[in-house]
């Protein structure tokens, strides 16, 4: 936990070995690659995972090709088993939500494009870089271990609530080794997670160049700080939760569990403790973390709208109050988690306020956006249209949580589809549009080529429409009351909901083929994609200054001066439309 | 309506003490710290102070994490179902005050001594630039090891708290045994491993003086881990507070 | 591709406010008192959302539409007539009122189910969970319950609630499988459980509540339609919680007389 500040490292030139280049590099700019390909790797194993849980909800008898072999308890012959299907939903949701939208948004592009953005040559701590990124690698291994491991992965979900995550074995399947590794898995993931948060924050306070002020950074570096400050302030405390329950489950400690417990008919040896305790440490982290997955697409999109609209951001500052906001409130709200937990009515009274108020920052944004694109000259780029696609999935989700927020209609969607449907449009969809908008963007830079747009094309359209096919009828099946982390629904009146839920796997699963063009157009585009100039999208900012890719300490020696902010689109000067962040100050300009 | 057209912004950078502006212009904001030999001491001092500052946020909050729980559980009924009602169990920690009172000295005294490590080294660092001439002796010895001094308080701090862990296991308190002893060993423990994590770094300072770096090159581990002993003196004064009043 | 994007986007709203508005999927309907209440607060909630979310997707449709970049464009850009200011109280106005609505006027359903406290003539029941059942204790003529011995519970000799028979709390307490009630009386039941956490949902009535170890949680409605109703456990407790089910079966007042005789004859 305790970062200590090592000397920062210096180097005259680039690392020539393999080990210090590509594995273990303090080079941000492969730091940042690394964090991108461990999110592409958890992608695809979430999405697998979606589909195999998609899969068995619509037909639970089909026999998988495979999936016998990696568990043969928990699915014999290939045919998933109603507690496997739970396991296999917990990895899903930890990987995405910790693997997938905390890394890449974040320790991704973050990581990649910050230094350059704000003129520096590196992180402000380029060891403690490196190390974070492989105390997030070992993280993911050790969830994806569960896999393999006698019993398979937890079924407690990726909330893990006790007493089901802290009993072990007796309670069910995977709450033995499994559940072990899933909180070792997190506690390392928050060390990362903390580490990287730390770098980002010195980085940005410390390390931008000359004419550099906080109100030039682009808004991307923006949300990268806000990010990083939420992170630290919550990773401690889920931290804090896994520890406990590390020692709950192991040194027969009681913080989670109450006496007189009565597991599969034998007495636990505990007393006193309270369930609700481990729910109010997650979810004080657990929200935050919606805002940890989203905010950074915020910047992105922000920043992909102003170039691709040829037009200066609507309201820079007040995109700036408003992430602001934004974040303090995100640690007030945690408890519209729990309206329905057993915790005093008044306090579920009392947390609607704030999750309410929220929607005013969130709606601010939205408007901005929309204020942004209009009147604009639009460039569809993919960039852009994902960037679109961006703000109409995050109302379309957004407005889900206005009936969320109020206690009183929780107790019937509470639990539901519906919740169900409206999380993965606004933090899942909306936050992996934000990922998506940003691979088009910088892949560029990132790796000297450009990506094909035909493809990028066909993936957004079947993305975008496949995407509403999906989590749309989550929200109206939701209204009907049907419980989310079911393996199948024994209660009659939930039959006629079934052709629904078929229609939702068929989307999930075209969808899913979808993104293997994306795959196929990232690997393919790396190494036989057109060459990318350097600034392809005539974009004003600091990374669009330097060759593609960027030299190993960025600006090749020279020290960038910015004297212009970060978004001026939408003037006449030198024959360009836009003028860039480091352009010479005072020429005339005309309109 | 009116075609707009923004208002170009176009002047001279700033002087406010917003960005890198003000910032010296060759080693000012804009050096990702890549160049070797370089004197950007100043600023490197700065930033390693301000990765602590920054490291000690998510410190504090681990801690504030434990403490919302630490008073959650103790105010906490539980249903006691044979009865009906709420019962507390909360069973304070007998704490041998003696032994505590004698590590929290300990501690006192090695965060002074880091603090005269500290005083020591900037001295030095200050005075680096005239030792260098050839021929000029300030005739100043080293001094007092002072940060042995502080590893060896620190070691013995952490020597004290493992006894006073042996103490409470003699009086029937392990970890388990009711939710007061969980936390007891859980807050020392978790300080504890912060301040040896500190000592590992004391440790590196220890060696790299070895290597005859630099002396502002080893001022700036000396500097960062006095402040973070510091820290971990207040800390240690939270948790036994925290331990002796809510009990 | 900006047109192509107005049209699919005019195309996926349409699609997703017919859906809702033609209410093929739709609540169960109500068969509490107070639930009513709570559809009228998610039909107004809906109204207010429902309008948002139109002119959000149409305004970004139109946008996509309208101001595509063409070849050799030199039409200049236009700034948002009036700025920032005209969103920013459009923000507030819209969002504040939605929240002063809803949040204010509207809590009148969560203030009814745990402000209030349960009429004193309610029928109180106490519901027990475990791995992967409810069982239900009515107290019999005395009115009161015994106390739970988790260490007397035993599936085989279907002592569910751990009851001590010696108790004399318990002697004429009535544990059953099915939970019964009387139509239009008010109900008080007293959640417990004995391992996880589970969740108590009856769509019909419009209740949920989770279900902890170490609580006892207290809940009340009043059944008003006679008939049949699903309970399922809604909080994830392990490997057969999709078919932790009881049922609720709203009752006349001498069908019920009749069954909870019959009942006690059983224990």
């Amino acid at each position: 936990m305790e970062s200590m500040p090592m000397e920062v490292q210096h180097h005259h030139t680039a690392p020539t070995s393999f080990i210090r280049k590509y594995v273990f590099s303090v080079d941000h700019k492969v730091i940042g690659k690394q964090y991108y390909f461990l999110a592409i790797f958890s992608v695809f194993v979430g999405m697998v995972l979606s589909w195999l849980v998609r899969i068995h909800l619509v037909w639970p008898n089909i026999h998988i090709w495979g999936l016998g072999v990696l568990s043969p308890t928990g699915a014999p012959g290939g045919v998933m088993s109603p507690d496997y299907y739970l396991s296999l939903l917990t990895v899903h949701g930890t990987l995405m939500v910790f693997f997938v939208l905390t890394t890449a948004p974040q320790a991704g592009f973050g990581n990649y494009a910050l230094p350059i953005q704000i003129g520096a040559e590196d992180m402000a701590f380029p060891v403690l870089n490196m190390l974070s990124f492989w105390v997030t690698f070992l993280a993911l291994c050790a969830l994806v271990a569960t896999l393999f491991v006698k019993d398979g992965p937890p079924i407690s979900g990726w909330t893990a609530y006790p007493p089901l995550s802290a009993v072990g074995s007796d309670a069910g399947p995977g709450l033995g080794m499994g559940q072990n590794l899933w909180a070792v898995s997190i506690a390392l993931f928050c060390v990362g997670s903390l580490l990287g948060a730390l770098n980002f924050i010195v980085t940005t306070v410390d390390l931008r160049c000359k004419g550099m002020t906080l109100m030039r950074m682009p808004l991307t570096c923006w949300a990268w700080l806000i990010t990083a400050i939420l992170s630290l302030l919550s990773f401690a405390v889920l931290f804090a939760a896994c520890v406990l329950l590390f020692l709950d489950r192991n040194a027969g400690t009681s913080f989670f569990l109450p006496a007189g417990l009565l597991v599969n008919g034998k007495l636990q040896n505990h007393s006193g403790g309270s369930p609700l305790l481990w729910q109010h440490l997650f979810w004080f982290f657990g929200h935050p973390e919606v805002y940890i997955a989203i905010v950074p697409g915020f910047g992105v999109i922000s920043h992909v709208l102003s170039v691709f609209s040829r037009k200066p951001v609507l309201g820079y500052k007040v995109i700036v109050g408003c992430l602001l906001s934004i974040g303090f409130l995100s640690f007030t709200v945690w408890g519209h988690h729990m309206f329905l937990s057993g915790m005093s009515p008044y306090s579920g009274f009392l947390f609607s306020i704030p999750t309410l108020i929220i929607t005013i920052p969130a709606t601010i944004v939205s408007l901005l956006w929309l204020g942004t694109v209009y009147g604009g000259r639009l460039r569809f780029t993919t960039s852009m249209m994902f960037g679109l696609g961006f703000i109409s999935v995050f109302v379309t989700g957004g407005l889900g949580g206005m009936f969320l927020a109020q206690p009183s209609l929780d107790i019937f969607l509470h639990g539901t589809y519906f919740v169900v449907g409206h999380f993965h449009m606004v933090m899942g969809v909306a936050a992996i549009f934000g990922m998506f908008a940003g691979t088009y963007f910088w892949f560029p830079k990132m790796f000297g080529r450009m990506l094909n747009e035909k493809l990028g094309k066909v993936h957004f359209w079947i993305t975008f429409v496949g995407v509403y096919c999906i989590f749309m009828p989550m929200h109206f099946i939701g209204l009907e009351g049907m419980p989310r982390r079911y393996s199948s629904f024994v209660n009659d009146a939930m039959q006629p909901l079934m052709p629904v839920h078929t229609f939702m796997t068929i989307a999930a699963l075209t969808t899913g083929a979808a993104q293997f063009i994306f795959f196929f157009n990232l690997f393919w585009s790396m190494y036989k994609g057109a060459k990318a100039p350097d600034n392809p999208w005539e974009s004003t900012t600091l990374e669009w200054t330097v060759p593609s890719p960027p030299p190993f300490d960025n600006f090749g020696g020279k020290h960038p001066v910015v004297s212009y902010d970060a978004y001026e689109y939408g003037v006449t000067r030198n024959g360009k439309d836009y003028i860039m962040q480091t352009d010479p100050p005072g020429q005339p300009a005309s309109s | 309506m009116a075609t707009l057209t923004p208002p170009v912004t176009v002047h001279m950078p700033p002087t406010n003490k917003d960005g890198g502006s003000s910032l010296p212009p060759i080693y000012g904001g804009g050096d990702g710290g890549r160049r070797d030999g370089a004197p950007g001491y100043g600023s490197r001092l700065r930033r390693a102070r301000l990765g602590l500052a920054v490291a000690i946020a998510p410190i504090v909050m681990l801690f504030v994490a434990f403490t919302s729980a630490y008073v959650v559980r103790q105010g906490l009924p539980t249903l006691d179902e044979k009865t009906n009602t709420y019962v507390r169990d909360w069973i304070p920690v007998s704490l041998p005050i003696a032994l505590l009172l004698v590590n929290t000295g300990l501690l006192l005294f090695s965060s002074i001594a880091a603090e005269l490590a500290r005083r020591q080294i900037t001295r030095q660092a200050a005075l680096a630039p005239v030792h260098s001439i050839p021929g000029v002796s300030l005739g100043a010895g080293k001094g007092l090891p002072w940060l042995g001094i502080t590893v060896l308080l620190g070691g013995g701090f952490l020597a004290g708290q493992w006894m006073a862990w042996r103490v409470l296991a003699d009086r029937g308190f392990y970890l388990a045994t009711s939710a007061s002893s969980s936390f007891v060993y859980l807050l020392t423990a978790t300080h504890a491993v912060h301040l040896i994590g500190g000592m590992l770094v004391l440790l590196y300072a220890a060696v790299v003086s070895l290597l005859d770096k630099p002396v502002e090159s080893r001022r700036i581990v000396v500097d960062v881990t006095a402040w973070y002993w510091h820290f971990m003196f207040l800390l240690w004064i939270y948790i036994f507070a925290l331990m002796w009043f809510a009990r | 591709m900006g047109k192509a994007f107005g049209v699919v986007l005019t195309i996926i709203t349409t699609i997703s406010v017919a859906i809702f508005v033609s209410r093929h999927w739709w609540f169960p309907e109500v068969a509490s008192a107070h639930g009513g209440a709570m559809d009228h607060q998610f039909v107004e909630t809906f109204v207010g959302a429902a309008i948002g979310f139109i002119l959000a997707q149409l305004a970004l449709a139109v946008f996509a539409w309208k101001y595509g970049e063409q070849k050799g464009d030199n039409r200049p850009i236009r700034i948002f007539p009036g700025g920032v200011k005209w969103l920013l109280v459009l923000a507030f106005v819209y969002v504040g009122s939605e929240i002063i609505l809803l949040e204010f006027v509207g809590q009148k359903v969560w203030a009814a189910m745990y402000f209030t406290p349960p009429a004193t003539d309610s029928l109180q029941v106490q519901v027990l969970a475990g791995q992967f059942a409810f069982y239900f204790r009515y107290p019999g003529p005395d009115g009161k319950f015994g106390p739970i011995h988790a260490d007397k519970i035993d599936e085989a000799s279907a002592n569910f609630f751990g009851i001590d028979p010696s108790d004399p709390a318990s002697k004429d307490d009535i544990v059953t499988a099915e939970l019964a009630v009387p139509v239009n009386k008010p109900v008080e039941l007293l959640l417990n459980s004995k391992d996880m956490d589970h969740g108590f949902y009856l769509r019909e009535m419009r209740v949920q509540q989770d279900m902890l170890p170490g609580m006892q949680i207290p809940i009340h409605f009043t059944p008003t339609k006679i008939g049949k109703y699903d309970i399922a456990c809604n909080q994830l407790c392990g490997l057969g919680h999709y078919n932790m089910r009881a049922f609720l079966e709203v009752m006349s007042e001498e069908d019920y007389q009749k069954w909870i005789v019959q009942q006690a004859s059983l224990q």
